[in-house]
This record gives C-alpha cells, structure tokens and sequence, in this order.
C-alpha cells in the first residue's frame, strides 16, 4: 500500500443521522485499489451505516464519496452505475427467492446490458462451479442452506464484474459449521486482488486477510492501522475495550 | 309448516325454477362479482400506485376517494352509480348492470388498491436493497423483484376479494339486474314461498363461496410450499 495504487472509494466528513440519532459524526477515509479493509466496532457504531454511504444505499446527510475519482453524493450523478461497480452482500444474504439460483446470477447483468443471455449463463454457471452450487443453478434458493445463500448472493455480485466489494457482516447470520465456507470463498476472492471493505465480527479473519483495520465506535473511526497495529498493539482505550470483549 | 312440506316444496321449485336460480343466477352473480374483481384490480393498482407516487396532490386524491367509499354504505353508492353513471355517459345507452358494474368496480378498487399496496410492502426490504446495489434502477427493481413476490400475498387477497364481492353483488338485485338475489325475489314473487326460496338462494351462495375459499386455500398453500 506504500506506493499509494489509485483510490478507489474515499468518504470526507461523513454525517448521518436518523432522526435525533448521530450515526455518523465526521467519518474521513481512503480505500485504495486491491485493499482489503475490514471495519469493526460495537454494536450501533455505526459500521453498516458507513458500509451503506459507501454505495449510497443511506444517503449522509453532509460529506462527501468519491468512487474512482467521481463525486456520487453529487446531485447529476447516474447511481446505477457506480453501484454496477460495487458488489454488496448483506447480513442476511437477500437472495431473490422468485428466481432459480441462476437466474440470482444472470437477471441483473442481462437486464443491464453488460451481457448476452448466453454469455451470462455460461459466466453464471463458472461462477457458481466455483463456489460449489453448480448443481443447484436450477433450483429456488428457499432450498438452499444458509451458507449455500451466502455464496449465492456473492456471486450474484460478482456476476456484475465489479470493480469493488463492500460485504456487511457476511457470515453473522450463519450457523457456525457453515462460517468457514462462506469466509473461504472470500479468501478466493481476495487472492484475486479484490479491493474489498468488510464489516465483520470475526476478529480472527479480519487479522488475517486485512491490509487495514477501522476500529469505528460512537459514529467516527476511532483507531485504524494494520491488524498487527490493531490487534497487537491498540492505542485508543475504547478499542482495547472492545478487543478485550470480544478475543477473550 | 312441516320439514317434510318444505323439503316438499323445495324440489318442486328447484324442478320448475332451476335455470332462473342455477343459470341466470348464479350466472349474473359469478359474471357481475368477476368484472368487478377483475377491473377492481386495474383501477386498484392505478390506486396503489398513486398512493405510493411521489406526488403530494396525487396521493391526497386518491385517499380521499378511498375514505369515501370505505366510510359510505355500498347500498347508497349502488344509488348513487345508477342514477350518475347513465347522466355522466349520455351519448351512449347505459344498461342497469354497467351502472352497478361501474359503482361495484370503484367499491372493489378501494379496498383493493390497500391489498396491492400492502402486498408490496410486505416484501423484505431487503430485496429492494439488494436489486438496488446490484445497479438496477427504482423501475427495473420494481418490475422484476419487488412485484413478482407481491403477486404472491395479493393473489390469495384478490380471491377473497372475490368470495366477498359474490356476497356483495347480492345489493345489486335492489336494482333487479338478474343475480342470484334477483332470482330470489323473482322466484318468490310467483311462488309465494319465501322460506323455501330464501334456503335455496343461501344454500347456492354458500357452495359458491365454501368452494371457492377452499380452492384459494390450495392455491395459497402451493404458493407457500414453491418457496
Ligand atoms: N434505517 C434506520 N433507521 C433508524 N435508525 C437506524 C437505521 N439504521 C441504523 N439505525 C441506528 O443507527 C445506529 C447505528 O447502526 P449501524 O447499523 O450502523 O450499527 P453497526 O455498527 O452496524 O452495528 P451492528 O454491529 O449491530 O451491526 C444504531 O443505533 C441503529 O439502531
Ligand atoms: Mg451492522
């Protein structure tokens, strides 16, 4: 990260409020390209609030993003294709129950235009090769374990070929003997050299496959470094606070 | 009166009079409660969909005719749609039945445009997240996620909208438009017998209504089970 490679998401001065509740109060950072950046913090801290900024799915109501350069909280902005850009998967995976696990992947690449029917389908059905759900392409994920909707739902993101992924606490809603799947997947992903922001409780992933961590509590980012930084040697009390409940 | 006298009575009027219940009767009544469910739910959707506009003047509208007819009786609009409608149309000869129709359809979508507009909103909001961050736009979001799984929850509330409307559209024979009701008066007028009748036109109105709320049950749990 020394070389400074572009940026590709940066967030100035953040605010957002829901009705008296101060989310977030002034929150500044840079993410730069194939940077994996995981956020994490206590409850109500704010985090998915700040996730959901980052592709404007919460509109802050001062501050401004840059997405590769361009100010999407600008007022001509075309939003849909900054999203097209930014691959999100959620809590509680979202998939599309109306749709076979295919149509999950191919529906919105084709009805975009980013790709022939054809070409879709044989995209869908390496993608879901590789995350192991090929023989269910033809099934409606209300079949599906919950791990098996989680890699769906990340591959529906990738099928848009984006140039980032933001991922809100992907595995919390999991049992536990089906978090490992979903987190190898997102290994994968990073070896590709993905610029990834994650919200994540699993503090031994984030220390693993994280370039930088955000210690985010009371809506601002209170600490931030490498996780060696973070996990190793917490400057801020509120961060080794939270550590301390949450390694131990 | 005995139970055998009419037992009696009954099977010789349905022997004499069976075409003016079974045919004509339940016929007009079917016919009426399906152009109303079917346009209702046209002129419901149109409703839902101003309720959700973004536009203040729109929306007021529509609420208000939606609170006028919810807080009137449907009898009084039933008037009310037979004596405007045939003044509001005079270039062309109104029948009694479109008069009623017309009345019974704007009933229907007022209660049917909060079964669209609830149906939609029961859908996760987390689909419309999910399509949204994927780059689809409000419409495409829409169309191709939030609606599809609404069909879902409005369906079954359509049908039953239905079973209701075969209850209701017995108002409609005050104007003697040939229901199953229509029958009833009819029938009674030359017979004389009203207990008897009135037991017929009840038995026929519940297998109507029976019949069809248990196949919308079926429907709705094949619906659940696809899930
Ligand atoms: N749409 C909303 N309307 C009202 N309040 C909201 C909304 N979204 C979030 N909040 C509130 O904002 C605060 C911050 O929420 P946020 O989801 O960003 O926290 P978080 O750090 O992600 O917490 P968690 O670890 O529990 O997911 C919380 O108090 C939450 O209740
Ligand atoms: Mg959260």
């Amino acid at each position: 990260m020394t070389n400074s490679p572009k940026v590709m998401i940066e967030t100035v001065n953040l605010h957002k409020s829901f009705g008296k509740l101060h989310v977030l109060q002034g929150v500044s950072n840079q993410i730069r390209e194939g940077e994996c950046v995981s956020i994490i913090g206590p409850s109500g801290g704010g985090k998915s609030t700040y996730l959901r900024c980052l592709n404007m799915l919460e509109t802050p109501e001062e501050g401004q993003i840059f997405v590769e350069g361009v100010e999407i909280t600008g007022k001509k902005v075309d939003i849909n294709k900054h999203r097209q850009k930014m691959g999100m998967v959620f809590q509680l995976f979202n998939v599309f129950p109306h749709l076979t696990v295919k149509e999950n992947v191919t529906m919105a690449p084709v009805l975009l235009k980013k790709k022939t029917r054809q070409e879709a389908d044989e995209m869908a059905m390496s993608l879901l090769a590789r995350v192991g759900l090929a023989e269910k392409a033809d099934e409606h994920p209300g079949r599906l374990s919950g791990g098996q909707k989680q890699r769906l739902a990340i591959v529906r993101a990738l099928a848009m070929e984006p140039d980032m992924m933001l991922f809100d606490e992907p595995t919390s809603a999991l049992d536990p003997e089906m978090v490992g799947e979903v987190l190898n997947v997102i290994r994968d992903l990073l070896k590709s050299g993905m610029t990834t922001v994650i919200v994540t409780h699993e503090m031994g992933f984030a220390k693993e496959v994280s370039d930088r961590v955000l210690f985010m509590d009371k809506g601002v980012i209170a600490e931030e470094g490498s996780p060696a930084e973070i996990f190793g040697n917490p400057q801020n009390a509120r961060t080794r606070e939270f550590l301390s409940k949450v390694l131990y | 009166m005995s139970f055998e006298t009419i037992c009696s009575n009954i099977v010789k009027i349905m022997g004499e009079y069976w075409y003016i219940f079974l045919v004509k009767g339940v016929g007009i009544t079917l016919l009426l409660s399906a152009i109303t469910v079917a346009f209702g739910a046209i002129l419901g959707s149109l409703f839902a969909l101003a309720k959700m506009s973004r536009i203040p003047p729109l929306r007021w509208l529509v609420n208000i005719i939606v609170e006028v007819v919810r807080g009137t009786p449907i009898l009084l609009q039933l008037y009310i749609g037979y004596f405007i409608v045939p003044q509001l149309l005079p270039f062309m000869e109104v029948s009694d039945f479109t008069s009623i129709a017309v009345a019974l359809v704007i009933n229907s979508a007022a209660y049917v445009s909060e079964i669209i507009r609830s149906g939609i909103q029961a859908v996760d909001r987390g689909q419309t997240e999910a399509a949204r961050s994927l780059g689809l736009n409000g419409g495409q979001t829409m169309l191709r996620v939030v609606l599809p799984q609404a069909v879902k929850n409005i369906l079954p509330a359509l049908g039953n909208e239905f079973v209701t409307m075969i209850k209701e559209t017995s108002l409609a024979s005050t104007f003697y438009i040939g229901d199953l009701m229509t029958s009833y008066l009819a029938v009674k007028g030359r017979t004389y017998l009203a207990l008897e009748c009135q037991l017929i036109v009840g038995a026929i109105y519940f297998v109507l209504t029976f019949t069809l709320s248990k196949l919308i049950g079926l429907y709705e749990r094949r619906l659940k089970s696809h899930d």
